[in-house]
């Protein structure tokens, strides 16, 4: 079970690093939000497994929390810069004239 | 310590390993990936089949019917919640220009983007007759 444990946060761990270097490197603001919204899923699932490799279920209203977070943060981001898309499409259009 | 709980304990811990690994996965997508589509189909594998996964390892590992049903909705919740914000941030991404068009094998909004200037988020805020 330790070994279990072990290999298991090791995979998240590396999974979290990844999207971690993603979230400093990215080219854009949706690749960031693409990688923030993959890390909380990463955070959730490795709190799930923490509960379930311990047996404690302390833990386990906090995944509910983070998803809602998860969801909430990346669509209303998206909304964001799809306001910024609009905004700027209008002086355009102004500058063309 | 009966057969019983020593075959659900090991189809638990193969359910959480695989459901971790999922989430590796989706890290060497994310960086390797070059445009916004292709990360975030890398990123939706964890929050899916990953996600599910490591739910049905905690589920049978926690044994209480309480902390079975909590699992039972952040799965439910993430099914209905990652098609959602995919959607919004792909669409995002296909109007800001931060897809690689040339990797696209089939582009369908092509011509409906060039065409009548309606780039609005809300589907109310395009042209009201079709010019």
């Amino acid at each position: 079970m330790i070994v279990a444990e072990a290999i298991a946060h090791a995979l998240l761990a590396g999974g979290a690093l990844l999207a971690l270097v993603r979230l400093a490197r990215g080219p854009s603001l949706l690749d960031r939000v693409v990688a923030t919204d993959t890390l909380l899923v990463i955070i959730s699932a490795s709190l799930a497994v923490h509960a379930a490799l311990n047996r404690d279920p302390t833990v386990v209203p906090v995944l509910v929390v983070v998803s809602l977070l998860a969801f909430v943060g990346s669509v209303s981001i998206a909304r964001y810069v799809g306001g910024m898309l609009l905004r700027s499409t209008a002086e355009e259009s102004e500058d063309r004239r | 310590m009966s057969v019983l709980s020593q075959i659900a304990d090991v189809v638990a811990v193969a359910c959480l390993l695989a459901g971790a690994f999922l989430c590796l996965t989706a890290g060497v997508g994310l960086v390797r990936f070059p445009d916004v589509l292709s990360r975030m189909h890398a990123g939706t594998k964890p929050q899916v089949l990953g996600i599910l996964l490591v739910m049905v390892g905690g589920a049978i590992r926690l044994q209480g019917l309480a902390a079975a049903w909590m699992l039972l909705l952040v799965g439910a919740f993430q099914l209905l919640t990652a098609p959602v914000s995919a959607h919004m941030i792909s669409r995002v991404a296909y109007r800001r220009r931060h897809v690689r068009r040339d990797l696209l094998l089939v582009d369908e909004l092509r011509d409906a983007e060039t065409g009548d200037g309606h780039r609005g988020d809300e589907p109310a805020e395009g042209p009201t007759q079709p010019s």
